[in-house]
């Protein structure tokens, strides 16, 4: 029983999606494919995975009326609490299920990509975690900005290996791994966002899920309704927005938003407005919407964001933006910057760069007082601190 | 009768086909570097259109597409260039590039160009199997142009025989599980590979690339198929040497 937000046989989203890599993956891809729906719905993945996520990564994790905030929107604002998981993102979710499904296909090695160095940390913990064999690819330039979290890899015990082509960022550090495992077909390639060729956007999508599943009853808990009336997350490739979003993208009443970074401003020409500035193209394996020139070229984002600097979007968001189910805003970095000081300062809560673009939205909103709003609180900003120290006396 | 699949007919063994990137090293080298390796007697030709995410290719080959991109090079100015050499050039080409540039150009647009510069044979590696079958098989069969596939050590013996059948002008076989630019020499493992799709007595024409880069594992292919396709390391050469070198590279490979 398909729903209309998941993916055909051949892994589309509408028209977005597929499979879209060269014949030298192609034994690689199918492996997943073949298995990654039976074995997440496994009893045993099931006991396993959910056993990690209590025990391990410390879930559920809470969903926190933001009282001072709500206040000061006059609306009612909950705030899902992932940055208080271990590692401090959304991203663990993802990797406790991937590793578990690795370890099934019997792999020992694991490669990511990472940008902000969330999936990267979450990766070499899961690694560390598994006995596993650990290799991240980082760009260049997000090596240099996010240093706390190369640091943590290195101490978990992976290899981080500089992607220096193209803009330096994510999008080089994923081309970067999907060149290495097609060198590598033994290896196991730890997707760090709903992003990617089928089957992995459905398969990061399936795990993150657990961020709405949680939300649904602590919302009945609170408030005796399942449904918030809006949910609003960041976007970077789409995999906190994808879990925040799951179990509530057939109930139309409820408002998605996403909310994606627009760098210097979306017409600045240094942005990662995706959305705004794309058009359908294909971007590491998936047909999606793309920021690139008149020849196909795809053009290098921008962001003060590692984690939101990636000039595609997966293809279920691309589905969702093109079929209207969510709404698309965007913040940019000054904006995001602000919004991350007024969080810390209401709620005592510092958040990722990545996640102050989500609550970088709430004063651009049309606000109703009983208006009943969850922000997936997508991380915590530790490793942002050095771009905050900057940006403290501003 | 497909252009390429004509010549090896004709040719039998040992055709010697070489990747290069348009636009490189200097915008509009295109054209000399064709005449050139025309001259030399290379066989068939593969013009790279540059892409700024080529993700099955290695260092060299994204180097030189960087470098063509800071060129200026586009898909206009190649099909230009192209269209200018039409009648001197008369070595058969084939045009390699990803799939995205194909879709953003217009798809009946591109095979538009690609038919009134002469060619008939393309080369995209992205481009999957089910949506060639789905959409681009039909596209491309009504302009006359065949799309290559691309065959590795995993590639199950059910898939190579369907893309026997698709295949019209030759089936480009990976030598190993690499993307471009591998070096080295041939290894046991991989004879054993070249062996078993030989076994296969496929109908279509084989030819052997990536890892392709000088006279010794150029020969050995030829032994298992009827010909190899060497790129990083022309592109090596011709940043090295220039155009002035190319002859000498293509004699190089041919005898030792
Ligand atoms: C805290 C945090 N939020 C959001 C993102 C963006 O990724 P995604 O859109 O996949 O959730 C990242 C990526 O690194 C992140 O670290």
């Amino acid at each position: 029983m398909k729903t209309k937000f998941q993916p055909d046989e051949n892994g589309y989203f509408g028209e977005f999606g597929g499979a879209y890599i060269p014949e030298l993956l192609y034994p690689n891809v199918k492996e997943i494919e073949d298995n990654y729906i039976q074995i997440i719905e496994s009893e045993e993945f099931q006991k396993e995975y959910r056993g990690l996520l209590k025990d391990y990564v410390g879930r559920p994790s809470p969903l926190y009326y933001a009282t001072r905030l709500s206040e000061k929107y006059k609306a009612h604002i909950y705030l899902k609490r992932e940055d208080l998981v271990h590692t401090g993102a959304h991203k663990i979710n993802n990797t406790i299920g991937q590793i578990l499904i690795a370890q099934k296909l019997g792999k020992t090695q694991i490669i990511a990509e990472t940008g902000a160095g969330q999936h990267g940390v979450a990766t070499a913990t899961v690694c560390a975690l598994m006995g596993m064999d650990c290799t991240v690819f980082m760009g260049e330039k997000d090596i240099v900005r996010q240093a706390p979290n190369v640091a943590r890899m290195k101490m978990l015990g992976a290899k981080v290996v500089p992607a220096t082509s193209g803009s330096k960022t994510l999008k080089d550090a994923t081309n970067e791994a999907i060149r290495y495992w097609i060198q590598n077909p033994h290896t196991f390639y730890l997707i760090g966002s709903v992003v990617g060729p089928h089957p992995h956007p459905d398969m990061v999508a399936r795990l993150q899920a657990i961020i709405s599943e949680e939300i649904k009853w602590q919302m009945k808990e609170k408030t005796g309704k399942e449904n918030p009336d809006t949910i609003i997350a960041c976007v970077g490739g789409g995999s906190n927005a994808a879990g925040a979003f799951y179990h509530y993208l057939e109930n139309e009443e409820v408002e998605l938003i996403a909310v994606e970074a627009a760098g210097l401003g979306v017409t600045s020409g240094e942005s990662a407005a995706t959305s705004q500035l794309g058009e359908v193209g294909i971007i590491h394996g998936s047909k999606t919407i793309l920021m690139q020139d008149e020849y196909g070229q795809i053009v290098e984002p921008y962001s003060i964001s590692a984690g939101l600097d990636y000039p595609g979007v997966g293809p279920l968001h691309a589905f969702l933006f093109d079929s209207k189910r969510a709404k698309f805003m965007n913040a940019t970095d000054q904006e995001a910057l602000d919004a991350a000081f007024e969080l810390t300062k209401v709620e005592g809560i510092i958040p990722a760069l990545e996640t102050a673009h989500a609550f970088a939205v709430l004063p651009k909103m049309d606000l109703r007082e009983d208006q009943v709003i969850v922000i997936n609180l997508s991380g915590r900003g530790d490793k942002d601190l050095e771009t905050y120290i900057k940006h403290l006396d501003a | 009768m497909n252009t390429i699949a004509k010549h090896l007919e004709q040719k039998g063994r040992n055709n010697l086909s070489i990747y290069f990137t348009s636009g490189f090293p200097e915008l509009n080298d295109t054209q000399k570097v064709i005449e050139e390796l025309g001259e030399a007697g290379v066989d068939f030709i593969e013009v790279g259109l540059p892409y700024s995410d080529p993700l099955a290719d290695g260092p060299t080959i994204q180097d030189s597409s960087t470098i063509a991109l800071r060129n200026g090079i586009n898909l206009d100015i190649v099909f230009d260039q192209l269209m200018s050499i039409k009648d001197s050039n008369k070595t058969p080409l084939v045009v390699m590039g990803y799939l995205n540039q194909v879709l953003k150009y217009g798809e009946k647009r591109f095979c538009e160009k690609v038919v009134a510069c002469g060619i008939d044979t393309v080369i995209l590696p992205d481009l999957p199997m089910v949506e060639y079958e789905n959409h681009y098989k039909a596209l491309f069969d009504s302009y006359g142009i065949n799309n290559v596939f691309l065959i590795t050590p995993n590639t199950s013996e059910e898939r190579i025989r369907k893309i026997d059948e698709y295949t019209q002008s030759f089936i480009y076989m990976v030598a190993s599980s690499a993307i471009t630019g591998a070096k080295g020499e041939i290894s046991d493992q991989q004879i054993a590979y070249f062996e078993r799709i030989k076994a296969m007595n496929l109908k279509s024409k084989l030819i052997i690339g990536f890892g392709i880069s000088n006279h010794s594992t150029f020969s050995k292919a030829c032994e298992y198929a009827n010909g190899a396709i060497i790129g990083s390391a022309f592109i090596k050469n011709l940043q090295n040497n220039g155009i002035q070198g190319i002859a000498s590279f293509v004699k190089g490979i041919r005898n030792a």
